[in-house]
């Protein structure tokens, strides 16, 4: 469940527009249904009265859409941000890819997002969702009401939460949380526990499914080229459609390491992908080895310094010594 | 009309799996997925396929043509090879829809020979929506879940499956079953249509309709001022495209194999940055154009050139899959008036 309501936010949102803070707002639009939430730009009190939401399908990272918006011209947006967006919003600025200065962010407790596709196995025809008291009630069209313990069915992202801290923010709405001592590396280490055959096999399994519709990169708040190089039809590599298997794979490999030191684990990648590939799972494998390797790092922790990888200091780590480790439980 | 208790359901698949090639939606981790029958496998009870049924007749990529260069000599290679007769299970009234639409694309000069040879080696076995859900909207088009179209057309009734043959290919198919399959009258087939049709109705999107769009009316939603507030989220990502059963452009590339060339074509998306880009640049420089295009082609620009027929087919795939929950239905509703608000 949400600490707070839409009616909070909407009243933080109308204040700041009417004392002249923000002029317009990057929020959560109202869908068909309860879960089809689409990002929106809400200009005026009325619009958000009529479209604003927020609850338990409030997944959508907004950093990335900063980029966009405050090359806009005049005026700041407000954006509400959740714990795990402010990470997003924080590396975006450490890499400088928007104006800090038209951006007003409100930061806001999450409780959580459930995950629409858990909820789709186990219910046809969904009229509506409600929720009370960590029971989610799923209206049908053939099964009358039917009960769902909330915790079984928030994401994956959020059942391994790492923060419930937001780290960038104007002002909070509500407590600040803590960083979280998560699970998120359990299933990295099942995967280092495989012989190389069976990871090749789990890999080949996961990412033939992929059909290259990239939205696993157009939603990352770390891909955030102007020009893809898979976009770009001089860069000799650019390709809309594998054409064998090993382009299949390397898309995805290639797509991690860029990432890699970049990534807050935010989740949005396995989260928009039509064919359920857990692509976190490349990313955290690079946050797990730069952690053994360098000492604890969170991406996306400040808006300002080096990161790890893109750093030199004497402590570093041996190549050898990583290549060794490596073998070990890579 | 055919009928065979859904308890021996894996007899018939193993029958018809005797003769030719079958395929049917299988769970898989990515949800239900058309895969090849084997030995054991299970008919899946989702509503519908991730992918569309359009993979059988248009797949994601497809090697043309080769080319061998040797010296100043250059070979051209048909890789095209025979394509047998293949059975397809469990294809929706929406996707079999689709088949039309792909079609009068397809097989309009200069035809597409190698959509075409699929496409004629295919049986469809379509089967009637027992269920369908909220974001089924088939209705909108004049599709009718409870009649699907096909070679043979299917209904699931609690203990039941019901076979009725539509064409000479789907008699013959079904003939080669009546070892295992009894004579049915049409009386559960009736009461069954009259099931769907009553859901059918209780759908929250069964009054939704495309009557403001269709052929001409270009100039009317062109311009439209609401494009901007529909596209202004849109990550132009492929995924609606790509899951849509009636999206139908591809790109051709020449892919160097070292001694030579391979000539190949994949999907193509209208989302994408770089779609039908020319010699003398990119004619859609904004999201906003690429996603207007879609929506244009779906709603108005298809039923221009194709007697009124609008190129969507209400499976509702998009309305699941699209990261941002941006689709048909949305831009619908806010381009097409009072009607839909």
């Amino acid at each position: 469940m949400q600490e707070i309501n839409r009616e909070i936010l909407i009243s933080k949102a109308v204040e700041l527009m009417e004392n002249g803070t923000a002029n317009r707002v990057l929020g959560w639009g109202k869908g068909e249904f309860d879960y089809d939430i689409t990002p929106a730009v809400f200009n005026d009190a009325n619009a958000l009265k009529d479209n604003f939401v927020w609850g338990d399908f409030c997944g959508a990272n907004f950093s990335k859409y900063l980029i966009k918006e405050t090359a806009k011209g005049e005026g700041k947006v407000l954006v509400f941000l959740k714990p795990c967006d402010s990470y997003s919003f924080n590396q975006l600025l450490c890499e400088h890819r928007f104006d800090r200065e038209k951006v007003y962010a409100v930061g806001i407790p999450c409780g959580g997002m459930l995950d629409i596709n858990k909820i789709k196995e186990k219910c046809d025809g969904i009229l509506s969702i409600d929720e009370e008291n960590g029971k989610i009630s799923v209206n049908t069209l053939y099964d009358g009401k039917i009960e769902l313990d909330r915790n079984e069915y928030l994401s994956e992202r959020c059942i391994n939460c790492k923060s419930k801290k937001c780290v960038a923010y104007d002002e909070l709405i509500g407590e600040n949380g803590d960083v979280l001592d998560s699970k998120r590396f359990d299933e990295v280490e099942k995967i280092e526990k495989m012989t190389p055959d069976e990871r090749f096999a789990f890999w080949q399994n996961e990412l033939s499914r992929c059909i290259r519709c990239n939205a696993c990169r157009d939603v990352c708040p770390a891909c955030t080229c102007e020009k893809c190089v898979f976009d770009n039809p001089n860069s000799g590599v650019e390709n809309k459609a594998a054409s064998n298997e090993f382009e299949e794979k390397m898309f995805h490999i290639i797509r991690a390491f860029h990432v890699a030191g970049r990534c807050t684990d935010c989740g949005e990648c396995s989260r928009v992908c039509p064919q359920h590939i857990p692509l976190h799972l490349l990313n955290r494998k690079f946050i797990k080895d730069i952690n053994s390797f360098y000492g604890d790092y969170q991406a996306g922790e400040t808006d300002c310094g080096r990161a790890p990888i893109v750093d030199y200091t004497t402590e570093d780590i041996e190549p050898n010594e990583a290549v060794e480790r490596g073998d070990g439980n890579a | 009309m055919r009928k065979i208790l859904l308890k021996s359901i894996d007899s018939l698949f193993e029958k018809i799996a005797e003769n030719e090639t079958l395929y049917m939606p299988q769970d898989t981790k990515s949800g239900a997925k058309f895969e090849k029958w084997q030995m054991g496998a299970k008919l899946s009870d989702a509503l519908n396929t991730v992918r569309s049924a359009k993979d059988f007749f248009f797949p994601q990529t497809e090697n043309l043509m080769d080319f061998k260069v040797e010296g100043k000599n250059i070979e051209v290679i048909d890789t095209r090879s025979e394509t047998e007769d293949f059975v397809v299970f469990g294809v929706r009234a929406c996707d079999v829809k689709s088949f039309d639409i792909l079609d009068r694309v397809f097989l309009s000069e200069p035809v597409d020979t190698y959509y075409k040879n699929r496409r004629e080696h295919a049986v469809i076995m379509s089967v009637a929506c027992t269920k369908p859900v909220e974001t089924c909207f088939c209705q909108t088009f004049d599709i009718d879940a409870a009649n699907p179209e096909g070679d043979i057309v299917c209904y699931k009734t609690d203990d039941m499956l019901y076979m009725d043959a539509k064409t000479e290919k789907g008699e013959k198919l079904l003939s080669t079953l009546n070892d295992i399959t009894e004579s049915a009258d049409e009386t559960a087939v009736n009461e069954q249509k009259k099931v769907i049709k009553e859901r059918l109705s209780k759908l929250p999107l069964a009054n939704l309709t495309a009557d403001k769009f269709g052929s001409g009316k270009t100039s009317e939603f062109f311009d439209a001022s609401e494009w901007g507030e529909l596209s202004q989220v849109c990550l132009g990502c492929g995924t609606c495209t790509f899951v849509c059963p009636t999206c139908q452009c591809y790109d051709i590339k020449d892919f160097s194999t070292g001694h030579g060339v391979k000539r190949f074509r994949c999907w193509d998306s209208c989302m994408y940055s770089d779609f039908t880009k020319m010699s003398a640049g990119q004619p859609r420089l904004t999201q906003l154009e690429r996603f207007r295009q879609r929506f244009m082609h779906k709603l108005v620009y298809y039923p221009t050139n194709n007697d009124g027929l609008f190129s969507c087919v209400g499976c509702g795939r998009c309305l699941s899959k699209c990261p941002i929950q941006m689709n048909i239905v949305k831009v619908m509703k806010k381009l097409g008036g009072k009607e839909n608000a």
